[in-house]
């Protein structure tokens, strides 16, 4: 158990910057979740932490004490790769000892230690197996195993989940949940699933391009999304953003009624953008309505539909709404509003106001 | 079966109609000019097996593919080990370490020749420099030492080649997942490099193998012409000089069967025991 600290941590590649400074206090025993599309610089984060890339510049703290200059092994760090990275030539029993056999270990305390392992996971039946002779959620677990009996101070996960298929998935990642409760284990977690971010992380980093554009409990990032990017980022179907052109009828009503006065003042400005999520629009009579709506195409997925159609100026909307509501057809004019402090207001930068 | 057809002709024509007449050889002993040949039954093998001179020959082949085959893998693996942890001008390296697969064994035999010659050898007059009088010719154990190291040279540069595909495929990963479960260098190189590249290695040994025996005949030729007294005629050439020079065609033809017995044997032991021990 340990906390970890990132100050200002930077890395370029040659001229490349690809992280910008990352600053960060995580407690002990605390879930984080970095999450970001392909390319934001995640992966590279948690290689830093992990030792595996080095540091440009800034720090990184493991129980207040920098390990910038420490050999991964030095840093009492353990990592779950994407892939596994299983030692393919020995047995599960083997991979999960490995480590512990190099740091010269007592055999019985080696034994000992897989075994609780082997038994928290359900591995106990497949210790003398090599990993090509398992399952992709067993390979999965041997790997949370090799991390586990080294009791390492820190996990790190490099998005653990995404060669499993979609139903593995949600099973593994309560497991993970778990078993990050009951170690008691501080861990740093990067995907680039939302849906994993919101459910797994007590904190989440939410990285667009080397910055960290929020960092915050999941659903405070859900509700209030500082930029444009979290907004359309962290929730699916992704948030609705158009301009204050866009309102056509009911505009005063529209634009008086939901905004703060100092969100009316940026609104007035070129280039500013409106965020809605598609959740929080109902279709509604035509008459009481702040948007207008051309349906292009209706989703039933049940229990919830989804309404894609085109806003007067041509920006594309999405409306979610109850799946036993009346399906609308494409080519349909519908009306639709918002409800109440739902809707967001986001400067030409894209920082939310 | 039609589309193997050509495969197989260049097989039977090629191979299987020589070892045929090579077995059929075996069994006569004929006169210089291949006039007329007599029935001796297995004669050929009884004194091939009784000689001297032969038996010494199995020692020689013995240390000669031995020492070749371990040279060219070892240098080769290092040389790959050390390729791959390149990031800049691993390009250059790569080129430059492949060359040598170019060069024919004559060639390369000649070319070392030449820097080990008495007279005007660079690489001999450096050791008379050093106060060491180097001789092939006379000297047995530097005869077979460089025979060794010329038919290694070329060799070098196909197992390299192998080495580092070997080397290129093992996922990152897996070596990182063992540098964070504490391993340093040479332990992982030793616990997981080693083995997971133990196919590619075991290919190497049996293709080596193989060279060893039959491919360099052009390098023993062009350096030692198997001496000096023999001690670098390892059973190809043996097959050579009895066949060709000594134009004993029975005893050659007898050899010739004696040495694909080995090789074939050879290759059994190999895919038996060693087998078992590579991971795939």
């Amino acid at each position: 158990m340990a906390t970890l600290k990132l100050d200002g941590l930077k890395k370029s590649f040659g001229d490349t910057k690809v992280i910008h400074g990352i600053d960060i206090d995580i407690a002990e025993g605390e879930f984080i979740v970095i999450v970001g599309p392909s390319g934001c610089g995640k992966s590279t984060l948690l290689r830093m932490v992990a030792g595996l890339e080095t540091v440009t510049s800034g720090e990184i703290q493991i129980n207040g004490v920098r390990v910038n200059d420490l050999e991964p092994m030095d840093r009492n760090i353990a990592m779950v790769f994407q892939n596994y990275a299983l030692y393919p030539h020995m047995n599960v029993f083997d991979n999960m000892a490995y480590g512990l056999k190099i740091a010269k270990t007592p055999k019985p305390e080696i034994a000992e230690r897989v075994q609780t392992a082997a038994k928290l996971l359900q591995l106990e039946d497949f210790l003398q197996r090599r990993p090509r002779e398992l399952s992709g959620g067993q390979r999965q677990r041997v790997a949370m195993g090799r991390a586990i009996v080294r009791r390492p101070a820190v996990f790190l996960f490099d998005e653990p989940l995404s060669n499993l298929d979609a139903k593995l998935r949600v099973q593994m990642r309560l497991e993970i949940r778990e078993l990050q409760r009951s170690l008691g284990v501080t861990a740093l977690y990067v995907t680039h699933d939302q849906v994993e971010a919101m459910t797994l992380a007590d904190r989440m980093i939410v990285m667009n391009d080397g910055v960290a554009d929020q960092i915050g409990a999941p659903l405070d990032v859900y509700k209030n999304p500082a930029t444009t990017f979290v907004a359309g980022f962290i929730g699916s179907p992704a948030t609705n953003f158009f301009g204050t052109d866009e309102v056509t009828v009911n505009r005063n009503k529209a634009l008086m009624s939901a905004f703060s006065d100092a969100e009316r003042a940026v609104l007035e400005k070129p280039a500013t953008m409106i965020g809605v999520r598609p959740e929080h629009l109902q279709v509604c009579e035509p008459h009481d309505a702040y948007l207008t709506l051309s349906v292009n195409y209706s989703e039933a997925l049940g229990a919830e539909t989804l309404i894609h159609g085109k806003l007067p100026m041509g920006t594309a909307i999405t409306i979610r709404q109850n799946g036993h509501l009346p399906l609308p057809e494409g080519g349909q004019e519908l009306g639709a509003v918002w409800s109440e402090n739902s809707v967001m207001v986001f400067d030409q930068n894209g920082k939310r106001v | 079966m039609l589309l193997l057809l050509p495969q197989v002709l260049v097989t039977v024509v090629f191979f299987f109609y020589p070892a045929g007449q090579a077995i059929w050889q075996s069994l006569f002993i004929s006169d210089p000019f291949g006039l007329k040949s007599q029935f001796v039954g297995l004669g050929n093998f009884e004194y091939l097996l009784a000689d001297r001179f032969y038996r010494a020959s199995f020692a020689t082949t013995a240390i000669f593919s031995g020492l070749t085959t371990v040279v060219s893998m070892g240098v080769a693996l290092y040389l790959a080990v050390l390729a791959d942890r390149l990031i800049k001008g691993s390009g250059v390296y790569r080129t430059l370490l492949i060359w040598p697969y170019a060069v024919a064994p004559a060639v390369a035999g000649v070319l070392w020749l030449f820097m080990f010659n008495g007279r005007v050898g660079i690489v001999t007059w450096y050791l008379g420099l050093m106060g060491y009088d180097w001789n092939h010719v006379l000297n047995d154990g530097e005869a077979m030492g460089l025979v060794v190291v010329a038919s290694s040279w070329g060799r070098i540069s196909y197992n390299f080649l192998f080495f580092l595909a070997g080397l290129q495929a093992i996922p990152k990963s897996v070596i990182e997942a063992a540098a964070i479960d504490g391993a340093q260098f040479w332990t992982r190189f030793r616990t997981i490099i080693f083995p997971l590249l133990s196919p590619v290695t075991f290919f190497l040994l049996v293709v080596n193998i193989v060279y060893a025996f039959f491919e360099t005949f052009g390098v023993i030729h062009t350096i030692t012409s198997g001496g000096p007294q023999q001690a670098t005629t390892i059973l190809v050439y043996k097959v050579f000089s009895d066949g060709f020079v000594g134009q004993d065609l029975g005893s050659s033809a007898a050899q010739s069967v004696i040495l694909l017995v080995i090789v074939g044997a050879l290759t059994i032991v190999q895919f038996k025991f060693i087998e078992r021990r590579v991971h795939y």
